[in-house]
């Protein structure tokens, strides 16, 4: 069995999962801080989440695609995202960024405001408060969000192969090969993938939940200590 | 306040899930009716007449030129609606596996037929083979490659090739065939986009994200932003046949082949030559 699909999908996952997670708490910051276009904004950033896959998709691939405004500059630098798994990347990460957006954005602002006003009392710098108390306290809502955005990023389906297309090998991850494989009426092969991809998503959702408990009862802990 | 806006929002929700049940309701009831009408069709006029309903699953390179026979068909029969759906053949053929209430299947290879005539869902003595086709190499109308034939898939020349799926798509499978005769699918299938079906490739193709592609030459005809390099070379692959079969588990199977008979006329036959076709 070939396993050039797997491999594909936990790379793009990994990488798009990774630049989702910096974006995503960036994002969050920006809009937590925000007062007067915060709702636009918002409705903006989460818009992926809201559009059917094919939509994101259909709306890349014109931005992508060789007479698209980013496709054009990406082609005179020679480096085209279509029908490549860089193309997979982005759309795994344009897919999954709301989950991790929304997650962070609501612990931030769920958060004690009383510690911001202290350490801004303190005179600690915006980003150092970002750095040292927003996200030190927010941590459980981040890994669930991270957890969240991995996994809507693992199964992408529709603006995968809208914008990576179904190259085995280069852009074929497990979703499109499992569709793939459903259209030859390959069952047995379908069944594996499926297996395959079922037990990994599942792992990793229990090794992140369980990663996220410790941290929090680690925290929990040492700060029974202090009183 | 609170109380009130959240009774408001469950009512209105409530409101639209009924109206959405009702409606689907409202257009099983006249399936229904249809079904129940005997399979004779009605040559005597009769405007209330309830309508004899065919699924047709017809292949994606079809599309262009069933919807002008479907026209055509209603003047001829008019109690009759004609529904399509158009997918790969390989798709259509694992669809009505499963239990799709199709009437007549419009395939683009012996291969999917042959499929469902050993599985015994073609309705005896109703399979005939309908039309003919060729495979040709398309470009993007502005391409600026210097590709004059199918060997120059292997070189460098070619960085993506956009073909049909060689496991559900006819014409990938067509494909495959020329590539294998000139000895280069091993260098092309490195490169090779895999199409669901072969108007997606067709759509690729004209979109210029891809370098190439192989479609029938039917399809490249409907298309005005891509470029015909050339015919599949003489003897790399063996006749394209697009077979039409009633299926077994059709209840209008009278009907089905009055279709089938209509489509083989020669009125529709200058259609289907119009579109390229070549008739069997």
């Amino acid at each position: 069995m070939d396993f050039s699909p797997l491999w594909l999908s936990l790379r793009v996952a990994l990488l798009a999962t990774l630049i989702t997670f910096c974006l995503g708490l960036l994002a969050a910051r920006l809009v937590a801080g925000m007062r007067r276009a915060k709702g636009l904004v918002d409705g903006l950033f989460t818009l992926p989440l809201v559009l059917p896959p094919t939509v994101v998709g259909f709306f890349l691939l014109v931005i992508f695609g060789k007479n698209g405004f980013i496709g054009q500059m990406l082609a005179q630098i020679g480096a085209p995202v279509v029908f490549t798994w860089q193309g997979a990347v982005i759309a795994s990460m344009v897919v999954s960024f709301p989950l991790m957006y929304r997650t962070a954005r609501g612990a931030f602002e769920q958060m004690d405001q009383n510690l911001l006003a202290a350490g801004r009392t303190l005179g600690m710098s915006e980003w150092r408060l970002f750095y040292k108390v927003m996200l030190p306290n927010s941590i459980p809502s981040i890994m669930a969000g991270t957890v969240l955005a991995f996994a809507r990023a693992l199964g992408e389906f529709g603006a995968t192969i809208m914008l990576a297309g179904n190259i085995p090998g280069k852009t074929q991850t497990v979703s499109v090969a499992i569709y793939t494989a459903v259209q030859a009426g390959n069952w047995d092969l379908a069944y594996e993938w499926m297996g395959i991809i079922v037990s990994i998503s599942f792992v990793t959702i229990v090794l992140m939940n369980a990663w996220g408990r410790y941290g929090t009862r680690y925290r929990r802990e040492t700060e029974k200590e202090w009183h | 306040m609170m109380k009130k806006s959240i009774l408001i929002t469950v009512a209105l929700l409530l409101v639209f899930t009924l109206a959405a049940c009702s409606a689907p309701q409202a257009v099983e009831e006249t399936a229904q009716t249809a079904d129940a009408v005997t399979s004779e069709p009605a040559v005597t006029e009769s405007p209330s007449a309830e309508k004899v309903q065919l699924t047709i699953a017809a292949a994606a390179s079809l599309t262009d030129v069933t919807a002008e026979i479907a026209e055509a068909y209603k003047a001829a029969a008019p109690d009759v609606e004609l529904t399509f759906t158009y997918a790969s053949s390989g798709n259509l053929q694992t669809q009505i596996e499963e239990g799709a209430p199709v009437d007549i299947f419009m395939s683009a290879a012996q291969k999917q037929m042959n499929a469902l005539e050993d599985e015994k869902l073609l309705a005896d003595g109703t399979r005939s083979d309908l039309l003919e086709n060729k495979v040709v190499l398309i470009v993007p109308a502005d391409s600026a490659l210097d590709i004059t034939g199918f060997e120059d898939l292997a070189t460098d020349k070619v960085s993506t090739v956009a073909l049909g799926d060689p496991a559900s798509v006819p014409a990938g499978q067509y494909a495959e065939e020329v590539l294998t005769s000139l000895q280069i699918l091993d260098k092309v299938k490195e490169k090779a986009n895999y199409g669901s079906d072969v108007r997606q490739v067709l759509t690729w193709v004209e979109s210029g994200n891809v370098d190439c592609g192989v479609v029938y030459a039917t399809d490249a005809a409907t298309s005005d932003t891509v470029k015909v390099i050339c015919e599949a070379p003489e003897g790399s692959v063996k006749a394209i046949v697009y077979p039409v079969a009633v299926l077994e588990q059709s209840a209008n199977k009278e009907a089905a082949m009055q279709f089938i008979d209509f489509m083989k006329t020669d009125e529709i036959a200058a259609i289907f030559e119009k579109y390229g076709f070549k008739i069997a």
